[in-house]
């Protein structure tokens, strides 16, 4: 563990700007909730309504959990927040841990700094103290930050431990997946799916009804974190649980550091054929891709059929509840909430499918700065043609995301209520209505890759913030110009579609690509 | 004979470091030559210009008679490169990409990639993470030599390999030459551009400072003499082309310009010559004083 305490000041000089984001983002975001649900239901009774509605509501439990106790304040902050929250800190320690331990081996960095006087253990130790660290001080000032806004102290500490222990949980998982394969990338995407699994679980849990499986919920990370239940019962002893997944997952990784040899995994590489068949660069980025859109596509079938699973139930509720159903007759009856919650749930959909779309068009950059579009483009592949290649994979990519999501959400609503053939369609086209939106991202990010190669990354800031505001915009109360801000703002909300903001959102995303591509004809190669 | 590349006044600044300046570069067809300067020098730069990667602040360019930023897709049909960084793919194996960019290429030689694979010692079937900096290079090396092309750039090819393998480099190149290929090599070993290169251009600070056949260079290298004599030295000093000269009595040291030895020996005799040692010219003395400049 020698030179440990160098590697963190090291990974904190580099991280310097993004982990400070981080931070003021969750503890921000935990403020301005408070707030801005302090003034939305001041009021006892809208409290009380909004605890039946919620936690009648299938939708809203597979999506944000139950709402334990609405007669606090932090309660409702707790329910609006804590799961995402936790998912938001999970992908941080993910990145980070990602980020300065297979991402330097893979670069070769390593084994730079393994040859001088460091332990065999000193990278991951630094990573594991960096992104615990960070979760630690997160959940901190997010206690400091309700307390501030004049919430109970016990709950306060819950919920900000609570959020630190997914952090904790996930810096675990990433310490892990850095171990088996060769590839920064691969890590991420196991972790990335093991984290949407422990959402999904905790949907699962939460939506399932009294007779359901409840208790998957406790197979969950995020899961453990409602079984807090901050400003409720505050049961602190269920933190036990991350805490030895942690330090569980942590001292396994380390060992396998000792059983592997620096730069390799713990699976070794197969050989492969001797001759290739690849010929085009749109063979390379078909070749290069397939995998991440396998995996995407296959994860958001599945996020499809959660949510098409779910949908009927929330119909279910609202006719088997007399008191609840005069409640939603007012907002136009059952269906009407049946196709909010869709509404709802594609638009969720559209957002993660433009995180596939950004990170498949942004292997444009990393192929530039690793090195390996120079020999490519050395060849009669034009930049325009090598451009495309990714480009293309990426746009129609999205499409596929999106269709695999909305086939998961049809086959499964269309088999519960006995009417396939009118939903698959519905639901494919609820879906890839989203496109367009995901669209003007990627071209968003194809601009900087063009005119600002060294800003690339700012491209996961847009992405972030039309996530944020799209998710969280409506519940802070945000000016509908600060909306209008995300394109997905713009996306006709499903029953009721109508094709003009598609054609000018498309048209948008058009012109943006086209100046990323000229931008990009003209410009270096930069590392 | 007609250039296959001729590069003349190019300027590339990155922001404060000014990579080239007023670099000129004339490669003729048919010819193998050595583009020779220490670290830094500015090589891969101007390679990058020539394909059409960077573009040029100011100068002219000319590639197979074409513009290398205009022209790009139309002159790498003919040409093939192999970059100073290879980096290949960590999940295609070498075969896949000796036979991708052979493909973009516009086609591999099957019967000159199998040879040139047993020759290197190189396994295709292996993923590209698995490989070391040498066999990266030599999947790169593959890839260029077993396709139909005019010109060959190799930037500082030999980097990661051993001496054994540096010989069947030296051995390829030569076949490429007899082939009528132009072949132009950086590197910044002095002992390969001498055993391979008809012509050199020694580029320091981002300008070429010395460029010609390797008789050319060597009369620009210079021979060490130390002498007795018997009687004083008069008149050395003043001579053209003597440099360093140190007198201790009857003897002397110094050096001088092989263009000018004929004079200077005339003088030494003219004071009678007792004993006399004289060191050949060497390249490499010549590289040095001009990397030393450098520093
Ligand atoms: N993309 C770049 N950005 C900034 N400086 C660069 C870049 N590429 C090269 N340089 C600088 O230009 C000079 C020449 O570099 P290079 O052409 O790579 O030298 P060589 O190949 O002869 O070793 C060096 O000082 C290097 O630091
Ligand atoms: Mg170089």
């Amino acid at each position: 563990m020698i030179g440990t305490w160098q590697l963190v000041r090291l990974a904190l000089r580099r991280d310097r700007v993004l982990l400070p984001v981080w931070v003021l983002f969750l503890v921000g975001v935990t403020y301005s909730t408070t707030t801005a649900l302090e003034e939305l239901y001041g009021s006892q009774e809208s409290r009380a309504l909004l605890g039946l509605t919620a936690n009648a509501n299938s939708a809203f439990l597979a999506m944000l959990g139950p709402l334990h106790d609405w007669s606090s304040l932090g309660g409702l902050v707790v329910w609006r927040w804590g799961v995402f929250s936790g998912l938001f800190i999970a992908v941080m320690a993910m990145l980070v841990v990602t980020r300065h331990t297979r991402a330097e081996e893979e670069a070769g960095r390593t084994e730079l700094i393994s040859a001088t006087v460091v332990g065999r253990h000193a990278p991951l130790a630094a990573a594991v103290v960096v992104a615990g660290g960070t979760s630690l001080l997160i959940g901190l000032l997010q206690a400091l930050a309700l307390i501030g806004a004049d919430l109970a102290p016990a709950g306060a500490f819950a919920f900000g431990l609570s959020t630190a222990s997914v952090g904790l949980v996930f810096t675990g998982v990433s310490a892990f997946t850095a171990q088996l394969s060769e590839n920064s990338r691969v890590s991420n995407a196991v972790a990335g799916g093991f984290l949407g699994v422990t959402y999904l679980l905790r949907a699962a849990g939460d939506a399932a009804g009294e007779s359901g499986p409840r208790w998957l919920t406790w197979f969950s990370p995020i899961g453990w974190t409602e079984q807090v239940r901050s400003f409720g019962d505050d049961r602190f002893w269920v933190l036990l649980i991350p805490l030895v997944a942690f330090a569980g997952l942590v001292g396994v990784s380390a060992y396998v550091v000792t059983r592997r040899d620096v730069g390799l995994g713990l699976f070794a590489a197969r050989p492969g054929p001797a001759r290739g068949s690849i010929g085009s660069p749109s063979g390379l980025a078909w070749r290069l891709q397939k995998g991440s859109l396998i995996g995407w596509s296959t994860a958001l079938f599945g996020v499809g059929v959660i949510y098409g699973s779910v949908a009927q139930a929330v119909g279910q509720m609202v006719r088997d509840n007399p008191a609840l159903g005069q409640v939603v007759q007012r907002i136009g009856g059952a269906d009407a909430m049946v196709d909010a919650f869709f509404a709802t749930v594609t638009q969720l959909l559209g957002l993660i499918s433009s995180i596939y779309l950004v990170q498949a068009l942004l292997r444009l950059r990393s192929e530039e700065t690793s090195f390996r579009a120079e020999p490519v483009l050395a060849t009669p592949v034009s930049r325009w043609g090598w451009v495309a290649s990714h480009a293309v994979f990426a746009l129609v990519g999205g499409a596929v995301v999106l269709a695999s999501a909305g086939l998961g959400l049809g086959l499964v609503h269309g088999l519960q209520i006995d009417d396939l053939g009118a939903v698959l369609p519905r639901m494919l086209g609820a879906a890839l209505v989203q496109l367009p939106a995901a669209w003007v991202l990627a071209g968003v990010a194809l601009l900087l890759f063009g005119v600002f190669p060294r800003l690339t990354g700012v491209s996961w800031a847009v992405v972030s913030v039309s996530l944020v505001l799209t998710l969280l915009g409506p519940t802070l109360g945000l000016d509908q110009w600060v909306l209008d801000v995300s394109p997905f703002t713009h996306v006709p909300k499903y029953p009721d579609i109508t094709f003009g903001p598609l054609a000018w959102l498309t048209a948008v995303a058009v012109l943006l690509l086209v100046a990323g591509f000229a931008g990009f004809r003209r410009r270096d190669l930069t590392t | 004979m007609t250039s296959a590349i001729s590069v003349s006044g190019l300027v590339k600044t990155f922001g404060p470091t000014r990579a080239l300046d007023d670099l000129t570069l004339d490669v003729q067809t048919g010819e193998v030559h050595g583009f020779l300067g220490p670290n830094g020098a500015g090589k891969s730069t101007t390679i990058r210009i020539l394909l059409g990667l960077l573009r040029a602040d100011s100068g002219t360019a000319r590639l197979l008679g074409g513009d290398p930023w205009k022209d790009t897709a139309a002159l790498h049909r003919r040409l093939a490169y192999v970059p100073g960084d290879v980096n290949l793919w960590p999940n295609l194996t070498g075969g896949e990409v000796i036979d991708l960019l052979g493909r973009l290429r516009g086609g591999v030689d099957r019967v000159r990639r199998e040879e040139l694979l047993e020759r290197f010692e190189l396994d295709p079937r292996k993923k590209g993470r698995t490989y070391s900096k040498g066999n990266r290079q030599k999947v790169a090396l593959v890839a260029a030599l077993a396709s139909d092309v005019e010109l060959l750039i190799l930037d500082e090819p030999t980097s990661g390999l051993d001496p054994l393998m540096e010989a069947v480099f030296q051995d390829c190149v030569n076949h490429e030459r007899e082939r009528g290929r132009t072949v132009l090599l950086s590197s910044h070993i002095l002992a390969e551009v001498e055993a391979l290169c008809d012509r050199v251009s020694i580029i320091r600070g981002g300008h070429v400072v010395e460029t010609g056949t390797l008789a050319d260079l060597r009369h620009l290298t210079r021979t060490s003499i130390s002498a007795e004599l018997a009687g004083p030295p008069d008149g050395l000093a003043g001579l053209t082309g003597v440099h360093d000269l140190v007198v201790e009595g009857n003897r002397v040291r110094f050096e001088v310009d092989s263009d000018e030895l004929d004079p200077v020996l005339k003088q030494l005799v003219a004071s009678g010559v007792r004993t006399l040692t004289s060191q050949p010219p060497t390249l490499e003395e010549l590289f040095l004083r001009h990397y030393e400049d450098a520093k």
